[in-house]
Order: C-alpha cells, then structure tokens, then sequence
C-alpha cells in the first residue's frame, strides 16, 4: 500500500489480469488488463461485438470467467456470488433501463438499500426515518425528487434510466458500473447526465460504456478502446481519436 | 395502529376480511346442514393450497403443478396418527397380528414398520405435519432455485414429482394402504371425529387456522419481501444485482405455500375421515392451481372464494350430470386465463366497486357540487388506488 504523497500511484481499486472468456471457442474477452483508480471514470468504447457488454458481465458475475483474475479492493470476484460482488460494493447498471416498473419510485429506490437483504431481514424491514431521508436524497441527486410516488412504469426512458442510477447510488458503490446511460436520451437529458456522473464519481471509481462520442468527452478521464474482446488503446480522449488504430476499426467509420 | 392498517390493506382489506370470516365463521354454521358444512369445510381444506398458491404462483412467480403433494404429505401425517389410535390391540384383535393398522395385517406385515412408530406420539405428529412438507419444499426449492430452473421447467419438475410420490404411495401397499390410502379414522386422543359435533369443532379449528394463514399471507405481502416477490417477477436480474439472494427469497416463499398446503392435507383428514393418493398427483394439483386462478391469483381472499365457487360446481354438477363436469372444469380454466386473469377478484376490482359506488351514489345526485364529498363522485372509477389518490389531491 502506498500513502497518499500525490507522486506515487495509488493501488487501484479494480485490477483485472488476463481475463478470458470463451463461448464455445470464441474469445469474447481476450487476456484483457484493466486498471481502474478510485474517484476515476473511466469510459470503454469499441465496436458492436467487441466484449464491453461482456466485461461488466464478468466483473459482475453474470458471466463466469474462463481465465484471469478480477481483483476488487484485493478480492478475487472470479469466484464470488452475484449479491455477494453487489454486496463487496460493486453496482451494475443494464443496458435497457432495468427497474420494477409496478413499484413507485420510492420503492425502487428503497428496495436497494442495503439492509434487509435476507430473507427474515426482509420480513420484518422497516421503513425507517433513516432510509427515507437515504430515498429523497438520492431522489434529489437523479431529478426525481418530485416524482417519489409516481408509479416507475409510467416514467419516461431517460427518468428510468436515471432512476437505476439512483437505485445504485442507494447502495452507496465503491465501484459503478453503467452500460450506456443515456441511450435513448434527449440532448438536455444527456447533459444533466453528465453533470450527474460527473458529481457522483466523487469518492467512488465509474466504468462506463457508451457510444455517444459527445458524452465521452465530458464525462471521461481516461477511455479504453476495446476491440476483438482486447485492449486496443487506452488514455486520454484526444491521444485515443488520434490513435490511427482506433481510427481504422471505429473512429473512422 | 399506522403498521396494522398497512398489514390489513387498508379499511377495504379489513372490511374484505370481516366478511370472509363472517361468511365462513357465522353465516355457514347457521345456514347449512350438518352434511353440507362439512362439505364446506372439506372445500376450505384445498382453500390452504390456494391461499399459498397465490403466494408463490400470483406473488413468487412461480407455478408448483404438484402442491398435493403438500397437501397429501401433510394429510397423510395426520392419518397415520389417527390410523395408529383407531388400532388398538382391543379393536384390532380379529387380526393376525392385532394393534397394527389394519391394510398392513392384510399385506402380511407382522410388526408396525419404523417409519409409523414416531406417529404414535400426538405431539411429534403436529410437528411432521408441517415439517415434512416443508423440509421436502425447501429440498426441492433449494436444488431447482439455486441452479435456476425457473418457469415452465419448475412446473414440470413439480408435476414430476407429484406423479412420483402417487406412484411411490400406491406401490408401498404395505406401508401406505396402497391406492385406498388411510381409512377408517375414528378417534383424536380419544375423542370421536365422526360425530356431528365434533365435526362442528373441526369447521371452526379449519376455518380459523385458514383466516390465520391469510393474515400470515397478509403480514408477508405487506412487508418488504412482498415488495420484492413482486420486483423479482419484474426484473429478477436487476434484484440479484442489487444485492439479493433471489433463490432464497423463492425457496422460503416456496416452502410457505407448503406449509399451508399441509395444514390442509391435515384439517382434511381429520374431516372427512381418510386420506388416500387421489388427493396427491397431478389431477388434483392441477384442479387446485384452477381454485387460485377462478378466485384471483392476486388475492389471498379471492383464492378462498374460488376454492368455495369451484368445489360446490364440482359437487353439484357431478351430482346431476357427472360426465359433463370435467369438460366444465376444463371451460372455466380457459375462460379464467383468456378473459379474467386476474379471476373472481379482479372482476370484483374492475366491475363490482362500480356498481358498488353506483348504488351509493344515487340517493344524493347534487353530490357533485358539494367539494366536501369528492370520495363519492371519484368512487365511479375502476380502482382503488385511483380514488385514494384523488382524494388526496383534493383541496
């Protein structure tokens, strides 16, 4: 462990070494290295095919990897239950806006807070002042804080899609994982989404994927290009448009 | 007071409540013979399977096709209690080996095989019942939940085993009384269970503990992990991924229905007297998930109603005309799916609250006009949700 004396590289809080994955043969991730710092957002562009999906898949636990380690403040997740991975403080939000569409949003938001998680936990859970005060919090930070009893259903695409974010943020998450947050959003959404991720990274590391060029630039510190289910390139937004590699098979097109 | 509401539903929940247990509790004992409430009460035995079918199935999300299973499980505890008293080496003495249950002496058993002998003891056998049920549902659930056989393939698998378990029943003649099942129960702890009083007592045991299995069913729903039964068959992904371990939360809704099964399979025994395999495979499984469809798979009251609707059809049409009750059966199971969904109680939400505000509202007409009264004018809608929240809208 180093101290924090400003010059030194801190430990990352997410390290994946060598991870494979194959289906059936195919390599969908291929011997990939990631190193993601805390308060870090870190944006993963590529392709259509190219294993970004796949990558929060694996870190996750949806998917099992082949080989290689995904190492999470020095836990091997490779290993680990779904809810154990949510539990050690990764949060993963899906493509498609993936929220309980006949619970309120109150609800939504209170069922992720982590407490009450077992079953007899659940049963008698109560609605304390504490977790109210957690829901209109976090209600505040997603634009939804007049909207806590509307049905979550009747939101539109880009409410839902802030909405699992705060259904993350409720977990309070040291590591958040979004895969394509504003698809599907107008351009002022876009906007006050990047002013979100931009206030939530404080304290916490963001894996992103996404297309929208735009949005990479204002959220980003660093992007990972993927290709092939491997690392292409990585760095700043503007060495990686310069990269003439990363023109070829994306930027170009 | 606030907690209590909440578990009641509401003032309609209590006053739905009330009612039931009005009908059940006071109406039914004062207007039907000693032969027709016992009917009854036979009929509110499969209710507990209903009851618990709208927990897993219209809740959980998940189709059991083999709660007789439960159900005859826990009947079976029962009946092999009741079986061992009404064999006492007295009133067994005609057989070649006197005190052991009857069907073994005709099977050539010579001793009380191991597996009956706990089931002398009342108090281990009121622990089995429940028990044995249970632990298979959590054996069953543990093993298909966790590897995440879900939907029809669970179904299957249940259905599965409750043709395993008529076969297994049958096939142990010996040990089981074979396809005629445990007959002949006479007496519990000495007392007569055949007799119209006694039988009167046993309505009421049977229809408190099912009113306490709906307040059970209530106090689950109401609290958080009836709001994620329902957010898993939503999005079961995104409970998993928010920190749940969601087979466990399908094994333990599981394992409730079962219990309720079982005190059913149990309260039926002492009732009608025997317990036999034909209420344990896949027909009379089915016919269940049919009494928790009819009556709304959404509504613990509504599955009591449909057991009641679907069971006196059944008795009554199999009375007059028996060869056209299956195809009737068949009908209503079609209709239910294609028409009414959500069964007897969502007609109930859509239609009957309508018409119930409409009779409300036609003795004061200028209602309209007077602000202090918007609940009346509001009431016309469809459902309840709505006119709560007008009424909170309302200055």
């Amino acid at each position: 462990m180093t101290t924090a004396s400003g010059f030194q590289m801190p430990k990352p809080v997410l390290a994946v070494e060598g991870l494979t994955v194959s289906f059936d043969g195919f390599k969908a991730v291929d011997d990939l290295n990631l190193y993601i710092d805390r308060n870090e957002v870190r944006v993963v562009i590529g392709p259509n095919g190219a294993g970004k999906t796949t990558v929060l898949d694996l870190i996750c636990g949806k998917t099992r990897a082949t080989g290689g380690s995904i190492q999470f403040n020095n836990r091997e997740l490779t290993r680990m239950n779904e809810y154990d991975i949510v539990r050690a403080g990764v949060g993963r939000k899906f493509q498609t806006p993936s929220i309980y569409d006949n619970l309120s949003v109150f609800e939504n938001l209170e069922m992720s807070f982590p407490k009450g998680r077992t079953v007899f936990g659940a049963l008698f859970f109560k609605r304390s002042q504490q977790v109210v005060d957690r829901v209109n919090e976090v209600a505040a930070d997603i634009f939804l804080a007049d909207l806590l009893q509307q049905q979550a259903g009747l939101l539109s695409h880009g409410q839902k899609q802030w909405l699992e974010i705060g259904m993350l943020l409720m977990q309070d998450p040291e590591l958040l994982m979004l895969d394509e947050p504003v698809a599907g959003m107008s351009v002022s959404e876009r906007a006050q989404t990047a002013d979100l991720l931009n206030r939530i990274s404080q304290g916490r590391s963001v894996l992103v994927i996404e297309h929208d060029m735009e949005f990479v630039k204002s959220i980003a510190h660093k992007v990972t290009v993927l290709h092939q289910g491997k690392v292409l390139a990585e760095g700043s937004m503007e060495s990686v448009q310069k990269n003439p590699k990363v023109i070829e098979v994306y930027l170009g097109h | 007071m606030n907690a209590l509401d909440k578990l009641m539903g509401g003032r309609q929940g209590v006053i739905g409540l009330l009612i039931l247990a009005g009908l059940i509790l006071v109406v039914f004992p004062l207007t039907l013979d000693a032969f027709r409430l016992n009917m009854v009460g036979k009929y509110l035995t499969y209710a507990f399977v209903a009851v618990g079918l709208v927990l897993c199935w219209g809740y959980g999300g998940i189709l059991s096709l083999g709660q007789g299973v439960f159900f005859g499980l826990g009947g079976y505890c029962m009946a092999m209690f009741l079986k061992l008293e009404a064999s006492d080496p007295e009133s067994t003495k005609i057989q070649s080996t006197p005190g052991i249950p009857d069907f073994m002496d005709w099977n050539q058993i010579t001793e009380l095989p191991t597996l009956w002998v706990p089931f002398h003891s009342f108090s281990f056998t009121l622990v089995a019942v429940i028990a044995v049920p249970v632990i298979l549902a959590l054996v069953i659930g543990a093993a298909l939940f966790k590897r995440r056989v879900g939907d029809v393939y669970f179904s299957i698998v249940t259905q599965a085993i409750a043709l395993i378990l008529t076969v297994l029943i049958i096939g142990q003649q010996g040990l089981t009384g074979g396809v005629n099942g445990i007959t002949d129960l006479k007496t519990l702890l000495g007392w007569d269970i055949r007799g119209d009083g006694a039988k009167l007592a046993l309505y009421f045991i049977n229809a408190v503990l099912l009113l306490g299995c709906i307040l059970i069913g209530k106090f689950i729903l109401a609290s958080k992990l009836g709001r994620l039964l329902m957010a898993m068959r939503d999005k079961e992904e995104r409970v998993r991924f928010s920190g749940y371990d969601v087979a466990s939360f399908k094994v333990f809704v599981y394992c409730v229905a079962a219990g309720f099964s079982a005190i059913g399979g149990a309260m039926f025994a002492l009732q009608v007297g025997f317990m036999s395999p034909s209420f344990v495979g896949i027909v009379p499984s089915i016919e269940m998930v049919i009494f928790a469809a009819v009556g709304g798979r959404m509504s613990l009251l509504g599955a009591v109603y449909g057991s009641l609707l679907v069971n006196y059809g059944k008795t009554y049409f199999s009375e007059s005309f028996p060869e056209l009750w299956l195809y009737l059966m068949g009908g209503l199971f079609i209709a239910v799916v294609m028409y009414f969904p959500n069964g007897l109680a969502g007609l109930w939400e859509s239609h009957g609250r309508k018409w119930l505000a409409g009779l409300k509202r036609e003795p004061v007409p200028t209602v309209v006009h007077t602000p202090a009264k918007p609940a009346v004018v509001t009431a016309a809608k469809p459902d309840s949700a709505s006119v709560n929240s007008s009424l909170e809208i309302q200055p």
